[in-house]
C-alpha cells in the first residue's frame, strides 16, 4: 500500500549572547523550514520537515547559560523549555564559551535540549544542527529500519529487525540459573532491585507500551556449550561462536509466560558451576568481555555472574552468595536499551551526552523510540488493511460482521490522524493515534470469522445444486419447449384457416 | 502435522514423531513447535505395546517418550484449526502453545504426512485441504509477515501436487513423490503388524541424524536424500519462490534454531543509593474490591437480546424464475380459463 508520511520536527535554536553568526539572512526571530526526502520503496516516501525557529535567549535563559558547567545549564534551561514530546531546543554558545569541555562542540542534555558551540558561519551552524536534530529525533536509517518489511530486500542494512518489533505491550522476565545449588546456595533480591532500579526505567518507557515483569529461580540448568579451560588465565573461557548455542537448551526450560501474548523479554542471570568458575566470555578477538554478558535480538540477555572461590578449601559447601544487584541491573538494563534500538555508540567524536542516571533513557531518546514506532505502526495498519481489503475482493462472498466493520473504520480514521498529527508535528498524539490504529486493524484483521475456509466459492455452490435441479428441470423445460410450440402454431393455425 | 486416525496409519504418526524428535534434538524448544496429531496409536486397544510408538523395525527407538508436547490432539486436528493457526485467526481463548506466535524473522518449517492425492491432502478421513487453499493461507502469511522463509515437507501420495499453486515469496518446498506416483511406505514390523514408516521421511531422518546444531550441510544435500531406486517414488522440490540459493541455505536454518548474538559492550551507571520505589497501595488497604466471578459470555446480554429485525428483501432472481416457471406449466396444464375458479 502506498503511504506518504510527512514527519515535522518543531525545533527552537536559541542564540545566546555573542554566538549570533554574522550571515543571518533576516534578523532574529525567524522561521525557517527544511525538508528531506528519504525514499524506502516505489510506492512508499518519507518526508521530513525541520521547522527551525531562531531566535534570541530571554533574560532567564541567558542567566541559566552562565553557569558554571553544563550538567548545571542544563538542569537550569529544563524549566524554560517547550517540554512537549518530539520538540527540541538548541542553545548556541559562543565559540569561547567554557560551557563546553575542550574537543566538545555539541553537549546533549537528558531531557530535550542540546548546547552547541556556535561555529563562524551560518552553513557551518546549519550542518551541524541538521545532524543533531537527527540524532535526536530520527535518521534515514531508522525510519527505514521501522519500515522494514517496505524496503527492498537488497537494501536492508544489518541493523534492520534487529530491534524489537513495535508492540503493545512487552513482558520482561528475570532468571537466575544455577546449575551447582550443591556448591552455591544463591539469594537474590530481586523484588527490591525490580523497584528501584528497573521500576524507574519501565516507568518512563510506559509511554511506549505496558511492561509486566516477573521472575524465577531455575536450578540444574546447565548451558549447552562446555567452556574452554584456558592455562594462562586460569579460567574458563567461553568463545564469540559457541554463544549462539547456549540459548536453546535453556530456553526449553524458561517457560514463556502461558498468560499473555506479548512478546517476552528474557534476562539470565547464570551462576557457573565450582568446577567451571570463573567463566568469562571471549568476543571475537580473543579479549575477555568487560561486561561478561551478551544479547540476542528479539529475544533477551544473559549475564555470566562469577563467584569468588572460598578463601580456604575446607570452607562448608554450599556458599552462600549474595548477588549484587546494581551490577547485574546495569547490564540488564542497558541490555534493555539495546534490544529497544537505543544505542550511544555510532555518534561523532565531539558530542557529549549526558548519563541519563537511574531513569535509563533520555527524553529524547524515548522521542527517537517513539518516532520509528509511530511510523512502524502507521505502515503496519496500512498494509494490514489493504491486504484485507484484497481478501475480500478476492473470496466476494465473505460476510464481513458489524463489529469487524466498525474495527475497520476505526482503523482508518485514527490511521488519518496519526498522519495528520505526524505531519504537525505532534508527537504525543500522533503516537496515541498510531497505538489505536494498530489495536483496531489487528482486531479486524485476526477476527475468527474471516477463515476463507467457511465461505464457498461459486464453483462448490453450482456443484452442490446442479445435480439437485437438473433433474427436476428437465420435465419444465421440456413442458416449456411445448408450450411455445403450441403458442407458435395457435399463431399460424388462424391465418391458415383463413 | 499428521492428517490420519485409525490403527492401519501407524505409520504416519511415527512420521511426524520422529521428525518432532529430531527438531528437538536440534535445538528447537517445545513452545516454538506446534504439533497437531490424531494420537490414536500409543493407546490404541490394537498397540501390543502400549504408550510407545515405535519407529524402527525390532522396536529400536520409541518416538512416544516422555516429554512429547501434543498442540492438537485427536478430533482437533481439522483443517479449520490447522488454517487458524497458520493465518493467525484464532478465537482469544486459545493458549499460547496452541499459537503460531511468528514474526517477520521467523523462518518456519512445516511438515505434513498422511493419504493424498492430486491437489488435496485428506485430513482425518472426513475433510480435505485442497492446494489452493493452502496457497492461500500462504499468502496470508505473507501479507502479515509472519515468516521471513517458509520449508514445507510433504510426505503423501501424489506430494508435488500441493506444493504447485504456492505464489507467495520465500517458500521453499519438497515432497516425497511426484503426480501421479504413490509414496511407499518402509518396513512392516511382525511384532506390531503394521507399517512403522514410509519411506522418504525414513532417509530423511536417516540424514538429520548425521545433522548436529552447528553443522554447515546445506539444503542441496536434502534435495538428493531418496532417491529413486531408494524410494521407488520421485522426491521432488521446488524453489523458485526462494530468494536465497539453496546452496547457501543451512539445514539448521529450518530444523535447527541457531539465534544471532551479540556482544554487550555498553552499561548504563546506577546509583547506587536510590531509594526504594514506594508500592502505591499501603499494606492494609490492599483487598478492597470484593473479588467476583469473571464474566465469561455477556449471558445479561445474550439472553435479553431481542432478534434481529430483519429487513424484507424481495425474493432474488432464481426464486422469482422458478415461481414463475412453475406457474406457466400450472396455467399451460390446466389451461387460462380456469384462472377465473382459482383467484
Amino acid at each position: 500500500a502506498s503511504a506518504q508520511f510527512q514527519l515535522a520536527v518543531p525545533v527552537a535554536v536559541v542564540f545566546a549572547p555573542g554566538s549570533v553568526p554574522g550571515d543571518l539572512p533576516k534578523p532574529l526571530p525567524f522561521r525557517d523550514v527544511r525538508e528531506m526526502e528519504i525514499p524506502v520503496n516505489l510506492k512508499t516516501t518519507v518526508t521530513s520537515r525541520y521547522e527551525m525557529v531562531y531566535r534570541s535567549a530571554t533574560a532567564q535563559e541567558e542567566a541559566a547559560l552562565e553557569a558554571a558547567t553544563a550538567q548545571e545549564a542544563d538542569a537550569a534551561l529544563h524549566p524554560l523549555q517547550d517540554a512537549t514530546l518530539g520538540s527540541l531546543t538548541m542553545y548556541v554558545v559562543p565559540e569561547t564559551s567554557s560551557l563546553l569541555p575542550q574537543g566538545t562542540s555539541v553537549y546533549v542534555g537528558k531531557h530535550r535540549s542540546a548546547l552547541v558551540r556556535a561555529g563562524g558561519s551560518l552553513a557551518a551552524l546549519r550542518t551541524r544542527l541538521q545532524q543533531l536534530t537527527q540524532v535526536m529525533s530520527f535518521t534515514a536509517s531508522s525510519i527505514t529500519a521501522a519500515l522494514s518489511d517496505r524496503v527492498p530486500d537488497g537494501q536492508l542494512g544489518p541493523d534492520a529487525r534487529r530491534h524489537l518489533k513495535s508492540s503493545l505491550g512487552y513482558e520482561i522476565t528475570f532468571s537466575l540459573l544455577n546449575p551447582d545449588p550443591k556448591s552455591h546456595a544463591v539469594d537474590w533480591d530481586i523484588e527490591d532491585a525490580v523497584n528501584r532500579y528497573v521500576r524507574p526505567v519501565l516507568d518512563k518507557l510506559s509511554l511506549v507500551a505496558n511492561f509486566s515483569v516477573d521472575s524465577q529461580i531455575l536450578y540444574y540448568a546447565v548451558l549447552g556449550v562446555t567452556p574452554r579451560f584456558d592455562k594462562e588465565s586460569s579460567s574458563f573461557l567461553l568463545s564469540a561462536h559457541s554463544l549462539p548455542h547456549v540459548i536453546n537448551p535453556v530456553e526449553a526450560r524458561l517457560g514463556s509466560s502461558a498468560a499473555s501474548l506479548y512478546p517476552v523479554l528474557n534476562f539470565l542471570l547464570y551462576v557457573p558451576e565450582r568446577s567451571h568458575s570463573p567463566l568469562y566470555i571471549q568476543d571475537k578477538d580473543g579479549a575477555p568481555v568487560s561486561t561478561n554478558a551478551f544479547h540476542s535480538p528479539r529475544w533477551g540477555g544473559i549475564m555470566v555472574y562469577n563467584v569468588e572461590a572460598p578463601a580456604s578449601p575446607q570452607a562448608s559447601l554450599p556458599l552462600h552468595v549474595d548477588v549484587d544487584m546494581v551490577r547485574v541491573m546495569e547490564v540488564f538494563l542497558s541490555q534493555l536499551r539495546l534490544l529497544f534500538g537505543l544505542s550511544r555508540e555510532e555518534l561523532p567524536r565531539e558530542f557529549l551526552l549526558e548519563s541519563p542516571g537511574n531513569e535509563g533513557l533520555a527524553d529524547w531518546e524515548l522521542d527517537c523510540l517513539l518516532w520509528a514506532h509511530t511510523v512502524e505502526n502507521v505502515a503496519t495498519v496500512s498494509t494490514t488493511l489493504t491486504s484485507l481489503a484484497q481478501l475480500l475482493d478476492k473470496i466476494g462472498n465473505i460476510v464481513i460482521k458489524d463489529d469487524v466493520a466498525s474495527e475497520v473504520y476505526r482503523a482508518v480514521a485514527s490511521a488519518q490522524s496519526a498522519m495528520a498529527e505526524l505531519a504537525a508535528g505532534h508527537l504525543h498524539s500522533a503516537f496515541q493515534a498510531s497505538k489505536e490504529a494498530v489495536t483496531s486493524s489487528e482486531r479486524a484483521f485476526f477476527d475468527p470469522s474471516l477463515l476463507h475456509l467457511l465461505y464457498f466459492p461459486d464453483d462448490q455452490k453450482f456443484a452442490i445444486y446442479i445435480p439437485l435441479f437438473l433433474p427436476m428441470a428437465v420435465p419444465i423445460l421440456l413442458s416449456l419447449a411445448k408450450i411455445v410450440r403450441e403458442a407458435r402454431q395457435c399463431k399460424k393455425e388462424p391465418t391458415k384457416m383463413d | 502435522v499428521c492428517t490420519s486416525r485409525f490403527w492401519f496409519n501407524y505409520r504416519h504418526v511415527a512420521n511426524t514423531l520422529s521428525v518432532y524428535r529430531s527438531v528437538k534434538r536440534l535445538g528447537i524448544p517445545d513452545s516454538h513447535i506446534v504439533l497437531m496429531l490424531a494420537d490414536d496409536m500409543a493407546c490404541n486397544p490394537r498397540n501390543p505395546k502400549p504408550a510407545t510408538v515405535f519407529s524402527h523395525k525390532n522396536m529400536e527407538l520409541n518416538v512416544y517418550g516422555d516429554d512429547v508436547e501434543v498442540d492438537y490432539r485427536s478430533y482437533e486436528v481439522t483443517v479449520e484449526n490447522f488454517l487458524r493457526v497458520l493465518t493467525g485467526r484464532i478465537p482469544p481463548s486459545t493458549p499460547r502453545s496452541k499459537r503460531l506466535l511468528s514474526d517477520d524473522r521467523s523462518n518456519i518449517l512445516i511438515y505434513m504426512t498422511g493419504h493424498g492425492g492430486n491437489g488435496f491432502l485428506k485430513f482425518q478421513d472426513s475433510e480435505e485441504i485442497t492446494n489452493v487453499e493452502l496457497a492461500d493461507a500462504f499468502e496470508q502469511m505473507w501479507q502479515k509477515r509472519r515468516y521471513n522463509e517458509l520449508l514445507f515437507i510433504i510426505d503423501t501420495c501424489q506430494g508435488a501436487s500441493m506444493y504447485e499453486r504456492f505464489y507467495s515469496p520465500n517458500i521453499m518446498a519438497l515432497a516425497s513423490s511426484q503426480v501421479g506416483e504413490d509414496s511407499l511406505s518402509h518396513q512392516p514390523d511382525l511384532g506390531i503388524g503394521v507399517h512403522l514408516m514410509d519411506r522418504y521421511t525414513f532417509y530423511v531422518l536417516e540424514f538429520l541424524e548425521e545433522i548436529h546444531p552447528a553443522s554447515q550441510t546445506s539444503m542441496n544435500d536434502l534435495f538428493q536424500v531418496c532417491p529413486k531406486s531408494l524410494c521407488v517414488s520421485t522426491p521432488g522440490h521446488r524453489t523458485d519462490l526462494f530468494q536465497r540459493d539453496p546452496q547457501n541455505v543451512l539445514i539448521t536454518d529450518f530444523f535447527g534454531s541457531v539465534r544471532k548474538v551479540e556482544i554487550t559492550a555498553e552499561t548504563i551507571s546506577l546509583d547506587r543509593d536510590i531509594a526504594g520505589f514506594e508500592s502505591k497501595l499501603p499494606k492494609d488497604e490492599l483487598a478492597t474490591e470484593p473479588l467476583k466471578y469473571a464474566e465469561q459470555l455477556p449471558v445479561a446480554q445474550i439472553i435479553h437480546q431481542k432478534p434481529k429485525q430483519k429487513d424484507w428483501h424481495p425474493p432474488g432472481g432464481f426464486i422469482l424464475g422458478l415461481w414463475a416457471l412453475i406457474i406457466m406449466v400450472f396455467f399451460k396444464t390446466y389451461g387460462i380459463k380456469h384462472m377465473k375458479h382459482i383467484f
